[in-house]
């Protein structure tokens, strides 16, 4: 127990920052610009504050707080972190600081804009550090929402209202789903708790577990993106503006990923060790289906969302081989992915804002005009292949060990995915910066600024130092792991 | 004196009815505040002055905590329809129209503490008779005519099978008490039961629009005045509720509870299928609405079914908080269609320009009503869901949690238009008068306040229902 609220800090500035900006007068766009730009700078500060805060040897769950929320139910207000949602916090911070910072092309009602931001940021920051189940879903539910205002009113025009549709639609049936499985699951215990520390102990019958974890799973991932039900994402990342595109694709797919191993495969082990065959399976669909449909897009942003999807089969098939190698993949996977799609969407934002197109055959050396923004979509090409000394590195390869360890002949087939996904992300960066420009854009087509500077510098930094350096962020996963392990019994 | 807050709308009725002859006709746009100010002080004074003992305010009423919890209900209901009133076409500036919305209201509060079968059916037409002639208030509508009408011959056709179950409860026990009543139930055999229970359970479907009795409620709704069909479609709908849980559980023994449980079970699902797909297709926001309030009546009968004390109080709370959220979405319907002079979805476009307030306020009623944190719709669908699986009624959640995602297209559908739809031609801002402000502001204050501080109002809901398991 700290005595400091930092974690509730965390939760409520974004949230009570929405609702501030609301005293802004709607015209005042440089006052409203600076202030949500100083309020994402202070939820990274925090979040880094809680990394720096968290006692990696005690391990387990910290800077916990607890507050009685509706005794009736056995529901409290219970938050706290581990090794498995720190870095997402994290991640978190890092992406809503610099999905604002490169927010600038925002002209049209930039204050609603950031307060759905916001409200989206502290509903993901929220599931993150939830320890209480009814909390997690207000959260979740939170999360989603805004979502739908942030894509259907500042999307791309042509399929915003099918895409924001769609998606909420689909993440909602998805928590409605876990929802009851998640009920069922709690009033098998007696007396009826919420708390996920004691839900995790109170070691459920085998063949309900069983019945109930594909319901919770799937729920749950439905927001992961796992194959079949990835369909809403690429549709949903195209249609955002940028900074959403970034979130989206950056912790909101983490969330899905996130809440399938809190509420699915920790409170539901023996579910987890039954089903994980065939969630394998399903995984590595996810792994080289993206991948394929990635290699044949011809629209920059469809290309890095499929990417997403084939990715976030990384993470899924990291769980499903349920050893410590392929969780810890699985955990680095979320947070290096996370930073490397946040990278990749905003200079498709910022290639897109100067072109005004994302047809890849219309695009062409761009890097002697942005080379900055060139270099970081490069560094983002090479954590995605998995190159040493970078991120992906890090993270794809104890999942793959993982893998290999249950499941060799799984390990040699989403290999074909790394190979396909070196294919078309290296096709992307000669076709959009290298080769000849046409002399339109030749003409319109500017540098880009400081403020969208400094995010890919940020995005770079930590791509490249997760790479060199790992043991800031893998030893916090892995203490994290242990825990999982723990409750898995092995 | 537990009967204090009806008299003290009896006279506040009469109030108005008196000051309508002397007032001149530009001043008689003080009868609305009075009737809604005087219902808020009355809803405070109950509220303040319940101490929830139960006491016998005479042998066949009895203000016990269910009967305060509703009648806290129904005066919040009265006092935001007066509200939505005073600026309303035709209804604003009439003394008799808010003195029958009062003496209506009066009757909504003795139903809910009728412990008698006399009283109670009394108390029903003694709400319900005004409601007939506020539903036809607009003389010059012949929708407004139809509406009132039709509410008329439903709402006696209903009233008279209500009344045959009590005349046979009556004979097969020789009692009108309610409690002596069930006594001698329990004694009753199967069949006597069932004959008894079909009847009153048809009545009291019908008051609260549940499938297969519910036709009435989108044409009743679209015709009648706006205040009258928010008003409809809360107090009017929670009365209801409070019948129905008082008569099927207090009065007829568990014995039989399997019988009218999986009845009710089926005419939950029923209902809010229904009413969900139905409210999807709507182009008139009133029925869409009519429709959206006939899926929230089987989603609160999913709490019924389940018999126990959480299911119950899960079933008052979301009445509790459908009632703000449901007048709020219907304050900005009048707002709109005063302006626009229709009652079509599409005159809501443009509106998060027109009167972003307005659009913020709608924002929040139909998310809580779609059962979206941090509204009270959220904390309230859970717990009907959570009484389900509880009461081993997994199927009720499934069904429920499946209209959940059809409710939240179309409730998507609305908020789009409202934010994103361009208004046709110049999006002039929305005249906004000071009585429908309050009321909006404080119908969204109570989504938001009901569904983040949650503990005091569901433990009341809890003590609520409490009296129908002491018998």
């Amino acid at each position: 127990m700290t005595s400091f609220p930092l974690l509730s800090l965390l939760v409520f500035l974004p949230i009570a920052s929405a609702l501030a900006l609301f005293l802004f007068p709607a015209g005042s766009r440089r006052a409203i610009r600076w202030f949500a730009l100083a309020v994402s700078a202070a939820s990274l500060a925090l979040s880094a504050a809680a990394y720096l805060a968290y006692d990696l040897p005690a391990g387990g769950y910290q800077l916990e707080e607890y507050l009685e929320w509706i005794p009736r139910w056995g529901i409290g207000y219970h938050v706290g972190v581990n090794g498995i949602s720190l870095p997402l916090v994290l991640l978190t911070g890092i992406v809503m600081f610099t999905g604002v910072l490169i927010s600038r092309g925002i002209d049209e009602r930039p204050r609603e804009f950031f307060a759905f931001l916001f409200l989206l940021a502290g509903g993901v920051f929220g599931v993150f550090v939830s320890l209480d189940l009814f909390l997690l879903f207000f959260f979740y539910e939170i999360a989603v929402f805004p979502m739908y205002l942030l894509i259907a009113l500042w999307g791309w025009p042509k399929t915003r209202e099918y895409a924001a549709m769609k998606l909420t639609l689909y993440l909602f049936l998805g928590s409605m789903v876990a929802l009851i499985g998640a009920l069922v699951l709690v009033f098998s215990t007696t007396p009826a708790t919420f708390d996920l520390i004691r839900l995790e102990a109170a070691g459920f019958p085998a063949d309900l577990q069983r019945t109930v974890f594909p319901f919770v799973f799937l729920g749950f991932a439905v927001l992961g993106g796992l194959f079949p039900f990835h369909n809403w994402s690429p549709d949903g990342h195209v249609a955002a503006p940028t900074a959403v595109s970034m979130f989206h694709a950056g912790v909101l797919m983490k969330l899905g990923a996130f809440a399938a191993l809190r509420v699915g495969i920790l409170l539901l082990p023996e579910g987890a060790r039954f089903h994980m065959p065939w969630i394998l399976i399903l995984a590595l669909v996810n792994v080289l289906y993206g991948a394929f449909i990635a290699m044949v897009q011809t629209d920059f942003k469809y290309v890095i969302g499929f990417s997403s999807v084939s990715h976030m089969g990384l993470v899924m098939l990291g769980f499903a081989t349920l050893n410590s190698d392929g969780l810890l993949g699985a955990s680095l996977q979320m947070f290096s992915h996370g930073v490397m799609t946040a990278l990749f969407f905003a200079v498709v934002g910022m290639v897109y804002d100067r072109t005004h197109t994302r047809e890849i055959s219309a695009l062409g050396g761009l890097a002697r005009k942005m080379p900055l923004a060139a270099l970081a979509f490069i560094v983002g090409a090479l954590a995605s292949m998995g190159m040493p000394g970078f991120s992906g590195f890090v993270a794809e390869f104890p999942v793959f060990l993982g893998v290999w360890q249950t499941r060799p002949a799984a390990a040699v087939a989403a290999a074909v995915g790394i190979v396909v996904t070196a294919a078309y992300i290296l096709l992307v960066v000669r076709r959009v910066f290298f080769g000849a420009m046409s002399a339109e854009h030749d003409r319109i087509v500017s540098g880009i600024r400081v403020k969208d500077s400094i995010a890919l510098i940020l995005l770079m930094c930590i791509l490249i130092g997760m790479g060199v350096y790992p043991a800031w962020i893998a030893t916090l996963a892995e203490s994290g792991v242990q825990s999982v392990m723990r409750v898995l019994g092995n | 004196m537990p009967l204090l807050p009806e008299l003290l709308l009896f006279l506040l009725a009469l109030l108005i009815l008196g000051l309508d002859l002397i007032l001149p006709e530009r001043r008689r746009v003080l009868l609305g505040w009075l009737a809604a100010f005087g219902s808020a002080a009355i809803l405070l004074l109950a509220l303040t002055a319940a101490d929830g003992s139960g006491g016998w305010a005479a042998a066949t009423l009895r203000v016990d905590s269910l009967a305060s919890f509703f009648r806290a209900l129904f005066l919040l209901g009265a006092a935001v329809a007066a509200l939505m009133s005073i600026d309303g076409r035709e209804v604003g500036r009439r003394g008799e129209y808010y003195a029958l919305l009062l003496f209506s209201m009066l009757g909504l509060c003795l139903m809910a503490s009728a412990s008698d079968l006399v009283m109670m059916a009394l108390a029903i037409e003694m709400a319900t008779l005004p409601l007939y002639v506020l539903a036809g208030f607009l003389r010059g509508d012949s929708r407004s005519t139809e509406a009132g009408l039709k509410y008329f011959l439903f709402g006696a056709t209903a009233s008279a099978v209500m009344w045959y179950g009590f005349s046979l409860i009556y004979g097969f026990t020789g009692q009108t008490d309610l409690a002596a009543a069930a006594i001698a139930l329990k004694q009753a055999g199967l069949p006597v039961l069932l004959t008894a229970a079909l009847p009153v359970l048809a009545g009291l479907a019908f008051k609260v629009s549940a499938v297969p009795f519910h036709f009435w409620a989108p044409d009743v709704y679209e015709g009648a005045p706006t205040p009258v069909a928010a008003f409809l479609s809360t107090a009017v709908k929670a009365a209801g509720f409070a019948v129905l849980l008082r008569v099927l559980l207090a009065v007829f023994p568990p014995a039989t509870a399997s019988y009218w449980g999986a009845l009710v079970s089926v005419m939950a699902a029923a209902t809010m299928t229904l009413g969900n797909l139905l409210a999807m297709v709507q182009k008139n926001a009133k029925r869409m609405l009519a429709y959206s309030s006939i899926a929230h009546a089987g989603y609160a009968l999913i709490g019924l079914v389940t018999l126990n004390p959480d299911g119950l109080a899960a079933t008052a709370f979301y009445l509790l908080a459908y009632l703000p959220a449901n007048l709020a979405a219907f304050s900005v319907v009048a707002l709109v269609s005063n302006a626009a002079g229709g009652d079509d979805l599409a005159a809501l476009a443009g509106l998060s320009r027109r009167s972003p307030f307005a659009a913020i306020a709608l924002l929040a009623a139909l998310l809580s009503l779609a059962g979206m944190p941090p509204f009270a719709g959220f904390a309230a669908k859970w717990f009907l869901f959570a009484s389900a699986v509880e009461a081993r009624l997994a199927w009720l959640a499934v069904v429920g949690a499946a209209n959940s995602v059809i409710a939240l297209y179309y409730y998507l559908s609305v908020l789009k238009i409202a934010f994103l739809s361009p208004a046709g031609g110049e999006p002039a801002p929305l005249p906004f008068p000071a009585a429908v402000r309050i009321a909006l502001g404080a119908c969204a204050a109570a989504v938001l306040i009901l569904g983040v501080w949650i503990s005091p109002w569901f433990e009341a809901a809890l003590a609520a229902v409490r009296p129908l398991f002491s018998g």
